[in-house]
Order: structure tokens, then sequence, then C-alpha cells
């Protein structure tokens, strides 16, 4: 998708009035955390699981050149095919060129950031192919012609109302009076209009959680099985993935899906986890005859060793975006990037372009929660503070921010000063508040009265009622 | 330059270093080479009777149902119940496995193979399955065609309890041991914990989104 | 000071300082009663976390400097504000990263800094306070003092001390308040919608008083709830654990 991450402010004022998409938000509010919560509670190893979690991710990437050829090789062994592409134009030629190599018309797409990343649909459609979302959450979205909201619930933002207008607007061989008030008879209609796609599809896409050096797998988690069912069928089975996901065993995936269901919706594990190994073997009954893993950096590498590196341990759970108080604010779609919440405010910076993006590390309260329930403890707030920094030396912050800023260090650091002025001020600030407590605006202020009263003060600092007292100076 | 010599290159460049020292290189294969288990939990570590009821419970929390039989021979008639009741058509397609394939099915209209979407139930024999979440561990290959996981609205596995065990760990172990070889991953391995569902409509948790609706596990304990 | 007094450094922190000196006085009184001599440097203004969280690292410098100038020859360090302590024990370090000396007088001046009732609880095992107060209240936990520091049981625990002190918990007592330093000014709209969640929250807890840590977010949420019309009252807790409420009306409410 196009980047709008620097309408953020626009985007978010619009989110905040808009009713349906605030009843969405405060139901993720209390849905998600509350499972995870549980879900941790009930295992007692939770947290050493994500120590170790954290461990094997940087493991990982402190030797991703050798498992990423260790990967590469293990694949081939198996028959499959691996693909490297430096950025979205690389990836998604290689895409369009094996779907052309088959003659395929129709192609079937299970949930995929990288595809996100690269908005495959988009190109392919333009190339003439068809392609078809197969979560029902993105195959909502698509039919909506809308980015995700969510990484994990990408049609998070919408009522069930919205998802009745587009299956009545595109499945238009249906009759048009049919009943579709319940979520049960728009799950029923999605699934027999999908089920004809993912048999007559030629190709499937789809993405991967995990790469493992060991065997060569890529591994998806879903918990509707579309996955499954995009890469089993059709003849050719292609896999997005990033150079960040390769671990090194089975074992060590392991340990990561521990912590990544219940991170990420409170589940114990999802339905389906599937580890695919190359193609089709001579005597399978099923399964497609082509296995190509298409590696993505974009940029990714760039990030290694630099001051976003452990942002690459990230395994895309959304716990992060699912406990953001701005996320549950404002929605997905305000941070105008396919990755919200704070993990994205880290990642489209670093892929994008921080200029591209400069309210995201900011539109942050650095309130912790994220780095409390990631579980592979990512320092988020130190990572957006990191972007913080680029912007304050590299010059894209407002005058005035950057003008309140200095005056205040001026000053803070020049304490006589600073209390002289300060005994006036709060003086007469104390006597024009005494009566209320507050003012209701005052002065420069216009950001915060809005909203709020302004507390008045007491009247006298407390420098000036020490030094009155004679207290100890030292 | 090709993409990849670009990349890894970039890679090498950012981590500061030309390809790996050989010392270090010989400890990421010996890594690879003898994979070891981090941390276990402790839940999946009982006996084998605390492994079954540990099993059971977890898969029914995630809404399998679940038919404890005391020999093989049981499977069909079990499989015959269950359909009666759910009022379900006694038509199964069954997977090619020894394990099935040797039974005596004549109370059921049963055929063996792959589906293409046309089969309401099928059975399929499990390779093993872990306590710890309730996950069932199903294997691709000659006698256990994928389809079978997916299409088929009500999905019947069975599941040898010989084979359950207390976690995902063992079940790797014993395919290394099985295979004996590097590539002893089959084409597609499913971790199968429920039937399949979605939240994707406004929260709410419908069961059935593109795989099945039903899943029914018949456990084998043949020791009694 | 005798000898066996323990040598405290009082960091006011600036919204103390100018808002609400009550609470420094709350803080030298229950310090004091411990067995802590007091001791003001004046030459202290700010911790420098407004300037490190906008990514102002030569100034967050400059003033942490001065802050490990004026408090390294304390026994502790103690500030009445989980954020400003927190500036000191977690980030103070990090600002030093290529100057090891001064990043050694950080991390040593990080060992003996503590937030307020921390330094109550765990330091000076306060068990007892001279305060009544008859009263319904909830607490708000301040985001770095819950997750930077661990604040968490102390504040409740001395609260129980307090004869007459009902405590009931917000269902998101954790949850952010939505102040975030310069955030609630630059992202005003954002800034209140969680900022009403949080008042939302304490309403329904039924409490007619909501205590925290921290002035700022206690400011924030104050007013709030005073532009709302709430009856909620919003206080900093060291000014009930130092029996100060009956004197000192509360957070943007007139009247005392």
């Amino acid at each position: 998708m196009e980047l709008n991450a620097h309408n953020f402010k626009e985007n978010a004022a619009k989110a905040l009035e808009d009713k349906d998409l605030q009843e969405s938000l405060a139901k993720l509010g209390t849905g998600f955390p509350l499972k995870r919560l549980a879900a941790a509670a009930r295992l007692p190893e939770f947290e050493a699981l994500r120590d170790q979690a954290r461990d094997i991710k940087d493991h990982s990437l402190r030797h991703l050149d050798f498992y990423l050829e260790k990967f590469e090789s293990r694949v081939v062994e198996s028959g499959g095919c691996v693909h490297w592409a430096r950025d979205i134009n690389d990836g998604r030629e290689i895409v369009y060129d094996i779907c052309k190599s088959v003659g395929a018309k129709t192609v079937t797409k299970g949930k995929s950031m990288i595809g996100e990343e690269m908005a495959i649909n988009e190109y392919l459609e333009e190339k003439g192919l068809i392609p078809i979302e197969t979560d029902l959450g993105e195959y909502i979205i698509q039919l909506r012609h809308e980015p995700p909201s969510h990484i994990i619930a990408p049609a998070i933002h919408l009522r069930k109302s919205h998802v009745e207008e587009a299956f009545r607007e595109t499945h238009t061989d249906l009759p048009v009076d049919r009943n579709l008030d319940a979520p049960e008879d728009l799950l029923k209609e999605a699934r027999a209009m999908l089920r004809k796609r993912f048999i007559d599809a030629d190709v499937g896409i789809t993405g991967a959680n995990f790469m493992v050096a060991e065997t060569g797998s890529t591994v998806i988690v879903t918990n509707e099985g579309n996955g499954d069912l995009t890469q089993t069928l059709p003849r050719v089975h292609i896999v997005l993935c990033s150079i960040e996901k390769v671990v090194p065993t089975l074992e060590d995936c392991t340990t990561l899906l521990r912590v990544l269901a219940r991170s990420a919706t409170g589940q114990e594990q999802s339905v389906y986890t599937t580890f695919s190994t190359g193609g089709r073997h001579e005597d399978d009954p099923d399964g497609p005859d082509q296995f190509h893993v298409v590696i993505l950096d974009n940029g990714r590498s760039r990030m290694l060793g630099h001051e976003t590196h452990d942002m690459l341990r990230c395994i895309r759970c959304s716990a992060c975006i699912n406990h953001c108080p701005v996320y549950q604010s404002v929605g997905g779609h305000a941070y105008g990037s396919i990755y919200p919440g704070p993990m994205g405010s880290v990642l489209t910076p670093a892929l994008y372009g921080l200029d591209q993006s400069c309210d995201l590390p900011n539109a942050s309260t650095m309130c912790g929660k994220c780095e409390e329930v990631c579980p592979v403890r990512i320092p988020l707030p130190k990572m957006l503070r990191s972007w913080r920094q680029k912007q304050w030396e590299d010059g894209p912050v407002p005058l005035m921010q950057r003008f309140g800023m200095s005056a205040w260090a001026f000053w803070a650091v020049r304490p006589k000063g600073y209390h002289f002025f300060a005994k006036i001020k709060m003086r007469i600030m104390g006597l024009l508040g005494r009566k209320n407590g507050h003012f209701k605006s005052l002065p420069l202020t216009k950001a915060w009265t809005k909203s709020r009263d302004f507390p008045a003060p007491e009247g006298k600092t407390f420098q000036q009622l020490w030094s009155e007292k004679g207290g100890r100076r030292s | 330059m090709s993409s990849r010599d670009y990349i890894m290159g970039r890679i090498r460049w950012s981590l500061g270093r030309g390809s790996l020292e050989r010392d270090d290189d010989s400890q990421l294969e010996e890594r690879l080479a003898h994979p070891k288990s981090n941390l276990i939990p402790a839940r999946g570590q009982g006996d084998a009777k605390a492994q079954r009821s540990l099993f059971v419970k977890m898969a029914k929390e995630v809404n399998a149902t679940v038919s404890r039989l005391k020999a093989f021979d049981n499977v069909p008639r079990a499989v015959a119940k269950y359909l009666k009741e759910q009022d379900l058509d006694d038509k199964v397609r069954v997977a090619p496995h020894p394990h099935l394939k040797d039974l005596d099915w004549s109370k059921l209209d049963v055929s063996f193979g792959f589906t293409l979407g046309d089969d309401e139930t099928s059975v399929v024999m499990a390779y093993g399955a872990a306590a710890e979440t309730g996950s069932l561990a199903l294997l691709s290959g000659p006698e256990s065609p994928t389809s079978l996981n997916f299409l088929p609205d009500n999905h019947i596995v069975v599941l040898n309890a010989a084979d359950l065990v207390g976690d995902y760990e063992t079940i790797y172990a014993r395919m290394r041991r099985d295979s004996n070889q590097s590539d002893f991953m089959p084409r597609a391995m499913n971790w199968v914990s429920g039937p399949s569902r979605t939240a994707d409509i406004e929260q709410t948790l419908l069961l059935g989104a593109h795989g099945p609706r039903k899943l029914h596990i018949l456990l084998v304990e043949e020791d009694g | 000071m005798s000898g066996k007094e323990k040598n405290v450094g009082l960091f006011v922190t600036c919204l103390v300082d100018l808002f609400r000196p009550s609470v420094a006085f709350a803080a030298v009184k229950l310090m004091s009663e411990a067995g802590c001599s007091i001791c003001v440097p004046e030459r202290q203004t700010c911790c420098g976390q407004p300037a490190f969280n906008s990514g102002d690292m030569d100034d967050s410098r400059a003033m942490a400097k001065m802050v490990i100038e004026e408090f390294e020859h304390f026994d502790y360090v103690v500030a009445p504000s989980g954020s400003c302590a927190a500036m000191i024990v977690k980030h103070y370090a990090e600002l030093f990263e290529d100057d090891p000396d001064w990043q050694k007088r950080a991390i040593d001046l990080s060992h003996k800094t503590y937030e307020l009732l921390t330094f109550l609880s765990d330091i000076l095992g306060v068990k007892k306070v001279d305060a009544v107060l008859n009263s319904k209240v909830t607490y708000h936990d301040s985001c770095s003092g819950l997750r930077e520091l661990g604040i968490k049981s102390q504040p409740r625990n001395l609260l129980h001390a307090v004869e007459g002190v009902e405590i009931v918990e917000g269902e998101k007592a954790e949850r952010c308040c939505g102040f975030g330093g310069t955030f609630c000014l630059k992202y005003s709209d954002i800034s209140t919608r969680i900022t009403d969640d949080k008042c939302d929250d304490i309403v329904k807890t039924g409490a007619d008083l909501v205590l925290g840590g921290d002035l700022g977010c206690l400011m924030n949420i104050a007013g709030r709830m005073t532009r709302r019309g709430e009856t909620v009252e919003v206080r900093h807790i060291a000014e009930v654990l130092a029996g100060m409420t009956d004197d000192l009306a509360p957070i943007s409410q007139g009247g005392k």
C-alpha cells in the first residue's frame, strides 16, 4: 500500500470521531489483552520462555547469513526454490514471473504482511491475474479496497453491517433477499464463495511466521485453515517472507510458537500450525508440485547492527498493538502504514524513511505497556526514542517545539534565574487561580486547556518556601 | 551482483564482519546437526495417564470432541456412532493408512484416498499428539493426504494413545529417529488444535471458517 | 544531623516545586519521621526527562550532569515521582554511553536513587503513618513508576496504614492516563481520549478520591475531571500519608 503516515494527525482526528471504529476498538481493548493475561497466568514458564524466545531471535540475527544460507540449501535439497528480493519491486517481479511460468490465471492468498508490504495483489491485478485473499478479514478488506488496520485482525475496524454491504455488492449472483443478519450467515456465504476459489486456483501464496534453517521448512499459523487450503490445493505454492524470520531448529521454532499465540490472541496454540518443506513428493497423493520461497530484504539488512536492530526480533504477534492506548484510541488506519501501533511506529520509519513518517515515533505516551507484553522483549519505547533523537538531530522537528524545549533546557541548567522567574510566575498564577483551583484557559496552553482545566499552583514554589523556613541546603 | 549476494553482503557489512570464522561456523553446524530442546513446560511431563487426561482436557477446551476407545477394531463403530449422533451421512473418506485400511468398515459407505472437496467427512490417522496444548500432529504422505485435514466439514482423527506424548519436542525427536536422515520432514506437517475458526467479524468467535467445522478425536488406548 | 540519620537529598521535581510544594513538604515529613535528615540543594530544576523523550540528548545530558553533581554525595536521593526517579535510575547511564567517567557517576547515582513510596516502604520499612482519612480511594499506577521501577504494592501497603481509608481498584489502574509529557500537547485529542478512558474507569470504581505518585499524571487527570464536572478528587498520595488533606485543596479544585 501507499504510505499515508504523514497524515497521521488528520487520520487520527477522523478516527476519534468514527463511532463504528470506536466501538470496535473498545472491544479490542478488553478482548485480546485479557485473553493474553489469562494464557500467560496459566503457564508458569511463560516469562522464562519469553527470555529464551528473545535469545533465540538474537542468536539467529547475529548469525543471519549462516542460517539463511543453510535454510536455502535445505529448501533446494527438498526440491524447492529460493528467490532473493532486495526490495518490493524485486519481490513482485519474482512472484509474477513464477505465476507467468505456469500460465496462472487465479491466485489464492493466505494472510501475509510481506504480501502487504509488496502490495502484491495490486501488482498481480495490474498484470491481469486475479488474486483472491482467503483469510476472512483480508477477503473483506480486499472487497472494500482498503488496507488492513491490524496485523493479525485486518478487518477489526469494521462492523457487521460493513461486511454485509461488501458481500451484497460483490456476490451479485446470490439472491438479493437472502438473510445476512448474523455473523454466521456472513461466514457461511464467504466460506461457500471461497471454497470454489481454493479449488480453482493455479497458484497459492502464503506468508511465513518462521523459516527453519535445520529443515528448510516455512511455518504458518492460522485459525481458519485458509492458509493450508491455499498451499495444498494449487499446483504452485509461493511463500513470501523476509530475512529476519529464520530460526535455527524445530526446537527453537517451538519455543517461539509457545509465546506467539499466547501473546497474540491468548490462545494456547493457533488451530493450525503448518510446516511446509519442499513440494509434493513422488508418492504424495496431494500437495503443490512447486514450492518457492521469496525472501525479501527491503531495508532490513540495514537495520541489523544499528539502533533498530532489536526490532528484527519481532514475531508479529500484535501484543504491542493490542495493548497500546494510542492504537486503542485511533485504530490502525490512522498510522497510514500496514504496520500500525508501537511495532509499526518503529518499523515504518526504518522501511519507508523517517521523513515520510515523522509523526509515528512521537505518537506514543511512552507508557511502556508495549515492552511489557512483547514476547521477545523488544525495548519499543527505547527504539521510538531513538527515532525521536534522529529527528532532533537531523532537523524535522517543528520550530515551536524545538524552541520550547531549548528554552526549557536553557533555564533548567541555570537554577538561579529559573527559580527567580518561577517564583514570580507561580505567585501570580497562584493568586489568580486560588478561587477555582484551576484555569479554563491560559495564554499559550491551548493544547492543554482545549479539553482540560489547568490546575493552579499553590502560589509559592517549594524552593522559595524551603528557603523561608531555613531548611537544610547542604 | 545477484540479489542474493547483495543481501548477504549487506547483512555481513551491517554485522561488521566478513564470512563467519571457522570456529563459530562449526558451533553453528553442531547446533543444527544435534538440536537441543529449550525450556519445555512442565505441564505435559506427567505419566501416560496424566498426559492422556491433559490431552483430552486441552483438546476439548478448543472445541474438539474426544472418544476414548479400548481397541482399534472399535474405530469403525465409533465413527458410525459419531455420524449418527451428529446426524451426518454415513459416507466417509478414509486415509489409506494401513491401520485404518485393515479395519472392518462394512457398516459404512467408505472410500480411501485424498479429497477434491466433495467429501463431507474424513477419517485420518495421527502421527502423534502433544498433550500440552491438545494438539494433533498430522504428517503428509501416501498414507495421509493433507486435503483430508482441511476440505471436509467433519474431521475425524484416530490417535493411538501410545503416540501421545507430553510436548512437541518429543514428536520431532521421534520423526528424526524414524527417518534417520536429514530430510525427515514430510512435505506438510500439520499441528491441529481444534476445528477451524475465525473472529474476523466483530471479534465474534465462529467455528468452521474454511477448514473443518468439527474435529472429533478417537483416542485408542489398547493398553487399557 | 545525628550519625544514625540517613542523609537524604530531596529531588523536588519541577512540577512539585512549581505547582504543588505541599507534596515535597509531605515527603520531608514522612522521611524525617522515619529517621532521615533531608537536604534540598538549591541547584536543581528538572531531571531532563522532557528533553530525553524529545530526542534532545545534548540538553538531557547537561541536565543530568547538574543532577549528578548536586546529588552524588548523599546517602540516598529521593524524588516524589516515579518518572523522574526512573529517569535517573534507568536512563542517566544511557546518556553517557560514550563517556565512561560520567557513566560511572550516573550508575553510582542510580544505585541510591529512589521514588518516595518505594523508599519509605522498601528502604525505611515504614509500616505506620500518622494519618486519618475517611474516604474511598482508588490508586492510579503511573507508567514509569510501575513498569520501570516496579512500584505497585508499596503505595497500597502504605495506604492501608491510613485510618479510615477504603481502597477500591480500578479495572484499568495500570493503563496510561494519556499524559505522556509533551505527548498531551502534541497530540492533544488522542491524549484526551485516553484520559477520558482513565476518568471513566476511576468514576466507575465509585471512589471519592484518586491518588497517584506522579504529579504530571495527576494534573492531567484532575484537569480533565474538573472540566468534565466530576466530583472525584485528585491528590498525590504523599499528601494523604502525611495527613495534609484538611488544609490543602485537591488538585485543580479550589476552596481550601
